[in-house]
């Protein structure tokens, strides 16, 4: 193979789930001593990527070389015996624990009697914290440290293992900003040390200050590589995110709008009660009857919480006020929410959304259940009727509405959870990423259906991570970044680069 | 539907059908009349346990304190009809009849389960541990109660509830046949019900849905509590007898009955008739190892295999489920 420095290849990766296509044809390197960051849209498949890279997904076609030596990953351990190790972005750590445990989890170093030998263990940690400049005692417990510390205990648990590659997974989405200056130091530290990095963020600015090189990835595919950064700009990498043709296979017609069905004033949403930080700031904004209003925003930017929030689930942190039909309205439990007319449609379909063991039925009727009740008693007429109605309206796929939920392909889930809302004849509903994680055909049905809701007069709020999607359905686009409302575009004005820039600045 | 497949479904009226079967052979005194009303009487108390237990359950929580709450609601339902209530400083005298008795008691065990329900929902106080409390409270107002001596001479209209006939049918058998018969409503045909189910299936989806997850919960509770006291009544009547140690580890015998009879420990599935047929399986083995003469330690030995043995069963059941 190659003799260069390429410390890690992957060639021709192509990975399905079902009948999506996660990545086609990937071919990239990692540079040795190199920070190579990969950019890309949320669902441009860079997680499936480094999980193949780590050995979470052993199947997958294409092949993986370390050092020109072909390799094949059954689990994340035999990665790592190879020399790569992945810093997830949710940590791995047991919290009553103490560093030096947590680090040698696994592979304890025991005495001649077949104790724990924690002064070697101790030592051992004590000196790959050094090697990261960090001065966490090795026996502090690691629900004492900051998530940041935790970080870096994770990083020295790739060092013990020798690790040549390690993979940092949007790794300054939870921590402070010093905490990030801390990290950086730390990359570059591992980078001197002869250590490569692979490294996901979205966070262009920090990027720029980090990457060696950048490699784009879009709908699963690997689109080109910045090799030299020195003359890259803002642009560039914008426009390597997301510069496609739009092939827009939907056409939104449009529909007549009307009145204000719902204003916002001020909304925020504190991470505490001390009102420090905030997961939703000083959101404002107005929604009409038969609009849909689009959310943008990368992870993180705080849009599945202000949805949460106008939905009655933080209704002891929430700050401002909510209109509906021009009426001030207190919204103090979903309950409160569900009886103004509102309806949610989650993000986790089947975390949040479906009652999976359940019959579709039961979904259905389960936030509207008193129009199914004959003579004080459920009827199973009432509600076969009631279903059977947007099975067909919604073309639901199953084999009767007496299936269980969990045996439904993913656009059929979210049309049964669409239903469910349906049924209570809702005036605002918000769709949370209505389609994730379903194939393209079920989701320009998804489309459509949002085009009919917004036609037949409800007012609908859309939040989406796929910028081609929101741009598609949406008669006005705002954005959000840093829980806040960034950037405010009309149907005309709206181009991607634009929206692009305004979530991440 | 594979043969394979019903057979798994009907496994519990299948292991009861073949209980009995072997039973009847193996003595002469197992199929009578005599025998079958004594098991009915004798389970009577479980399944109206169980029937709560089955609620609790299939929210996901559990429920420890039946037991000491069968025992309280027994003694104070046993106490006011014996001794009522005097107040000596005011010169107050309140007597209590059969019926006002019977109401204090269920008052009681809904009064203590509600209490279950509020340090679950509003202090966030794990099923497990609210109730572990409630076990050891109960048990101690009973001996408070009590004064750790049985409360005995109740009086024949008592104790008609626990040992009298009505149209051939012992009166246990009668009050849990109605239990049972309104909880299967309750679960399959009412709203309270089908929400019992959406929460354990899926608390969070339940609650996006809007429903009102602390109130359902507290009530389900509250019932458990009122179902305790019910067999707490019951099992006083029959013995004539409010025992402070009465219904001592009920609520395993309550948690074996509704596990055995198919209802998932993490919630939202199994039903009413699957806990009856689990108290049967019980009690049908109960008396069958009696009367075949089998030691109480082996009896112990083979109730926990036959725990064991209906789990795994159902584990082939359900595959996918945690």
């Amino acid at each position: 193979m190659s003799v260069n420095n390429h410390i890690l290849t992957a060639q021709g990766i192509t990975k399905k789930f079902g009948g999506i296509t996660a990545l086609d044809n990937v071919t990239i390197d990692v540079h040795q001593g190199k920070v190579n960051v990969i950019v890309g849209e949320n669902g441009a498949g860079k997680s499936t990527l480094m999980k193949i890279l780590s050995g979470v997904y052993p199947d997958y076609e294409g092949d993986l070389f370390v050092k020109g030596e072909k390799v094949n990953f059954s689990n994340p351990k035999e990665a790592m015996k190879k020399g790569i190790a992945i810093i997830h972005q949710e940590l791995n750590l047991i919290p009553y624990l103490t560093v030096t445990a947590n680090i040698f989890l696994g592979r304890e170093i025991e005495d001649a009697l077949g104790m724990l030998d924690f002064k070697q263990m101790n030592k051992l940690t004590k000196s790959l914290l050094q090697r990261l400049d960090c001065d966490i005692a090795p026996t502090t417990l690691v629900a004492d440290l900051r998530v940041g510390q935790q970080q870096q205990i994770e990083i020295a648990k790739a060092l013990l293992e020798d690790a040549k590659v390690v993979i940092m997974d949007e790794p300054t989405s939870a921590i402070t900003d010093t905490e990030v200056e801390n990290l950086f130091k730390v990359i570059a530290n591992l980078k001197k040390q002869g250590v490569s990095i692979l490294y996901i963020s979205h966070k262009l600015d920090e990027l720029f200050k980090i990457a060696d090189r950048f490699i784009g990835l879009r709908d699963g595919k690997m689109v080109g590589t910045i090799e030299d950064i020195s003359d890259a700009s803002k642009d560039d990498l914008i426009r390597l995110m997301v510069g496609r043709d739009l092939k827009n296979l939907y056409v939104k017609e449009a529909s007549p709008i009307g009145e204000e069905m719902l204003r916002v004033e001020n909304i925020s949403l504190p991470k505490n009660r001390e009102k420090t930080e905030f997961l939703v700031k000083d959101v404002s904004f107005s929604l009409r009857k038969g609009e849909v209003l689009g959310i943008f925003g990368l992870m993180g930017a705080g849009r599945t919480e202000l949805l949460e929030t106008l939905f009655g689930l933080h209704p002891k942190l929430m700050l401002g006020k909510i209109y509906i039909e021009g009426e001030e309205v207190k919204i103090k439990s979903v309950t409160d929410a569900v009886n103004l007319g509102m309806g949610l449609v989650p993000e986790d379909r089947k975390e949040d959304g479906l009652v999976l063991q359940m019959q579709i039925c039961k979904n259905v009727s389960m936030a509207s259940i008193d129009q199914t009740i004959k003579n004080g008693f459920l009827s199973k007429q009432l509600e076969g009727r009631l279903t059977k109605n947007y099975m067909s309206d919604l073309k639901i796929k199953a084999s009767s509405e007496k299936q269980l939920s969990k045996n439904l392909s993913g656009g059929n889930q979210q049309k049964v959870v669409l239903s469910k809302w349906l049924a209570t004849t809702p005036k605002i509903l918000f769709l949370d990423e209505p389609t994730r994680g379903i194939d393209v055909n079920a989701k320009n049905e998804i489309y459509h259906l949002i085009n009919n809701l917004a036609k037949n007069g409800l007012g609908v709020l859309v939040v989406s991570s796929e910028l081609p999607e929101v741009m598609a359905i949406s008669d006005r686009i705002l954005v959000m970044g840093e829980s806040r409302i960034t950037g405010e575009f009309s149907q005309e004005e709206a181009n991607e680069d634009a929206i692009m820039n305004a979530a991440i600045s | 539907m594979s043969i394979k497949n019903t057979l798994l479904k009907f496994q519990s009226i299948i292991a009861l059908l073949v209980m009995c079967i072997v039973l009847t052979i193996m003595s002469d005194k197992f199929l009578t009349p005599e025998n079958g009303w004594n098991i009915m009487r004798q389970i009577s108390v479980n399944v109206c346990i169980s029937v709560g237990m089955t609620l609790v359950i299939l929210t996901r929580g559990i429920d420890l304190s039946v037991g000491s709450i069968l025992a309280f609601s027994g003694a104070v339902a046993a106490g006011l009809l014996k001794y009522g209530v005097e107040i000596p400083s005011l010169n107050i005298y309140i007597g209590f009849t059969v019926l006002g008795a019977l109401l204090a008691g269920l008052s009681v065990g809904g009064g203590l389960g509600l209490f279950n329900g509020w340090m679950i929902t509003r202090f966030k106080v794990p099923p497990f541990v609210a109730t572990l409390a409630m076990l050891t409270i109960a048990r101690g107002a009973t001996m408070l109660w009590t004064g750790g001596f049985p409360i005995t001479g109740l009086g024949e209209h008592f104790a008609f509830i626990g040992t009298g006939w009505f149209l051939g049918i012992p009166m246990p058998v009668w009050i849990t046949a109605v239990v049972v018969a309104i909880a299967v409503v309750v679960t399959k045909k009412t709203k309270f019900g089908r929400y019992v189910y959406a929460i354990g299936g899926n608390e969070s989806a339940a609650r996006l849905s809007g429903l009102n997850i602390s109130k359902i919960k507290i009530w389900v509770y509250a019932l458990a509590g009122i179902l305790a006291a019910v067999g707490g009544i019951i099992l006083t009547s029959r013995l004539d007898s409010a025992q402070p140690n009465a219904g001592f580890s009920y609520e395993l015998d309550s948690i074996a009955a509704v596990v055995i009879g198919g209802t998932s420990l993490s919630g939202g599935r199994g039903s009413i008739m699957g806990t009856v047929q689990g108290a049967l399986i019980i009690g049908v083995l109960n008396s069958g190892l009696v009367l075949l003469n089998v030691s109480p330690f082996w009896q112990q030995i083979i109730k926990g295999f036959v725990i064991l043995i209906a789990v795994i069963l159902d584990r082939v059941n359900h595959p996918n489920e945690e």
